[in-house]
């Protein structure tokens, strides 16, 4: 029974996942085009809902052209490590409380493990591995340095990443995710003890999912296409799926770090309990989900691309001090007010 | 001669706000969070078309007055055509003028839309019109004859009044 739980919560989050990511592709050409003052894809249904649907159907029908002296191999791995560790990463978010159905209740997360952001961390360095092999196996220089860039640029971010988590874990004094949100309940939000915590973070995750304005691995004006300038149809449809979900990812993390996760500020005085407040709950979620992805698209079309030294010299002088003094200032005000 | 080179801003000289960029980013998405809800210029074009002021160049067109064209068929744009589009057969006419042509043919694949036939013709009887969307689904049907390319001159009166203007 349990078992059967758990493969209905993983289809239910794979799904509404893959469908998120599709409608935020389609999300980001209508904002950048209102950005633009264009208006966008409207055609594909009403006002172009269709459109990811059309997208993928070119896609799949695409020839895949793969490079001469490419590793065949490793040239179709890349996408599918980059893809599933994408989708893997979401496993442990929690996106709600917990609900009742015939008599059960369900925790509405698909992996509850204790060392959740352990797990998180882990699984984002693992996803260098799509880009890197992708940029080797490709046997092109633009790949190959679209995919040196970003393991430098991912290592880089990694550790400032990281150093900024740290300060949610000494207030929360847990790794469990879960936990981590219970402890921000009301107003009592990470971002409010953890400002700086929060931006670190936050460029960190820009940096990570290699978008604008750290999209360096992929810069069209030098690299062409980046790591995946070798990848046509389906491949270079998993990989632009993978950027997107780990968009999506990256703002659930914020969620769930800084923004308090599924807490909704003051339900509990407002008479909401029982299955209502968790579904409301899991609104909560998704909406600052799609807030934070929507700035994150915003961001895209508002600063232009970092230079390569610029890049480096923000992560190392700048965003470590940093993440390492909040680790500072965290300890104190913890040792000092309890 | 040499363009004064713009003034150089040194790392130096920015504020601290400046510098720690966050305010700037700020400032930045301001910009485009309003620019988001300004009026788009996009034309949504099967269901809007614009509509070409007079002194567009659209495809060229003959103008047709009272029932005949108003050619005679010396050949002038033919002569001028740089593309080479244009072909022209005269004949003598049954009606008041002496000569007509009895083939009058442009190639809508070699036009270039120069204008020099409109411009050398002197008796005002090829014009350029506001048409621009022109397709085609073989070779054959890009080559228009006198039957496509006549447009009467009440049609083309802007036009006329234009180049009138404009001589």
């Amino acid at each position: 029974m349990e078992t059967l739980i758990d493969i209905v919560k993983i289809v239910t989050v794979m799904g509404i996942l893959l469908g998120v990511v599709a409608y935020v592709v389609l999300l980001e050409r209508r904002v950048a085009a209102a950005i633009q003052n264009r208006i966008g894809p409207n055609r594909v249904g009403w006002q172009g809902l269709l459109q990811p649907l059309a997208d993928v159907v070119k896609l799949v029908m695409k020839e895949d052209i793969v490079p001469r002296n490419a590793h065949r191999f490793l040239h179709d791995l890349a996408p599918i490590i980059s893809i599933s560790i994408a989708m893997t990463t979401f496993a442990v978010i929690p996106f709600g409380d917990s609900i009742t159905l015939f008599g059960r209740t369900i925790k509405l997360q698909i992996a509850d493990i204790n060392i959740g952001v352990l797990y998180i961390l882990a699984m984002t360095s693992l996803g260098v591995y799509g880009v890197t092999l992708s940029g080797w196996s490709s046997n092109s220089k633009y790949s190959l340095l679209g995919g040196l860039r970003s393991s430098a640029q991912m290592l880089s971010y990694e550790i400032s990443m990281g150093l900024a988590v740290i300060g949610v874990i000494m207030i929360a004094g847990s790794l469990r995710l879960d936990r981590i949100v219970e402890m921000q309940s009301g107003w009592m939000w990470n971002i409010v003890l953890q400002p700086i915590g929060f931006i670190t973070f936050t460029v960190a995750a820009f940096a990570e999912t290699n978008r604008h304005p750290f999209d360096l691995p992929e810069a069209e004006p030098e690299l062409v296409g980046g790591y995946h300038t070798e990848y046509s149809g389906l491949k270079f449809g998993l990989f632009f799926l993978a950027e997107y979900s780990n968009m999506v990812v990256a703002s659930a993390l914020i969620t769930t770090l800084f923004l308090g996760g599924w807490q909704i500020p003051y339900a509990a005085e407002m008479g909401l309990s029982g299955n209502l407040l968790s579904v409301l709950q899991v609104g909560a979620f998704c909406a600052k989900v799609l807030l934070l992805v929507l700035f994150f698209i915003i961001v895209r079309w508002t600063i232009p691309r970092f230079r390569y030294d610029q890049l480096m010299s923000l992560g190392w002088k700048v965003m470590l001090p940093l993440a390492i003094l909040n680790i500072l200032a965290t300890g104190l005000a913890i040792l000092l007010i309890g | 001669m040499t363009r004064p080179l713009p003034p150089i801003v040194h790392r130096k000289d920015l504020t601290f706000w400046q510098k720690l960029y966050i305010p700037e980013i700020v400032r930045g998405l301001k910009i485009t969070i309003t620019q988001m809800f300004r009026p788009k210029f996009t034309r949504q074009y099967p269901e809007e078309r614009w509509v070409p002021g007079a002194a567009f160049r659209g495809r060229p067109v003959l103008v047709e007055e009272s029932g005949v064209e108003r050619c005679v068929a010396c050949g002038l744009c033919s002569r001028v055509c740089p593309a080479l589009a244009i072909e022209v057969q005269a004949s003598e006419s049954p009606y008041w003028k002496e000569r007509y042509p009895v083939k009058f043919e442009i190639n809508m694949l070699r036009c270039i839309f120069c204008g020099f036939c409109e411009e050398v013709c002197p008796e005002e009887a090829i014009i350029m019109s506001k048409e621009f969307e022109l397709t085609f689904h073989s070779q054959e049907d890009a080559i228009f004859p006198k039957e496509k390319l006549l447009k009467s001159k009440e049609e083309m009166k802007e036009r006329l009044d234009y180049l009138r203007a404009n001589r």
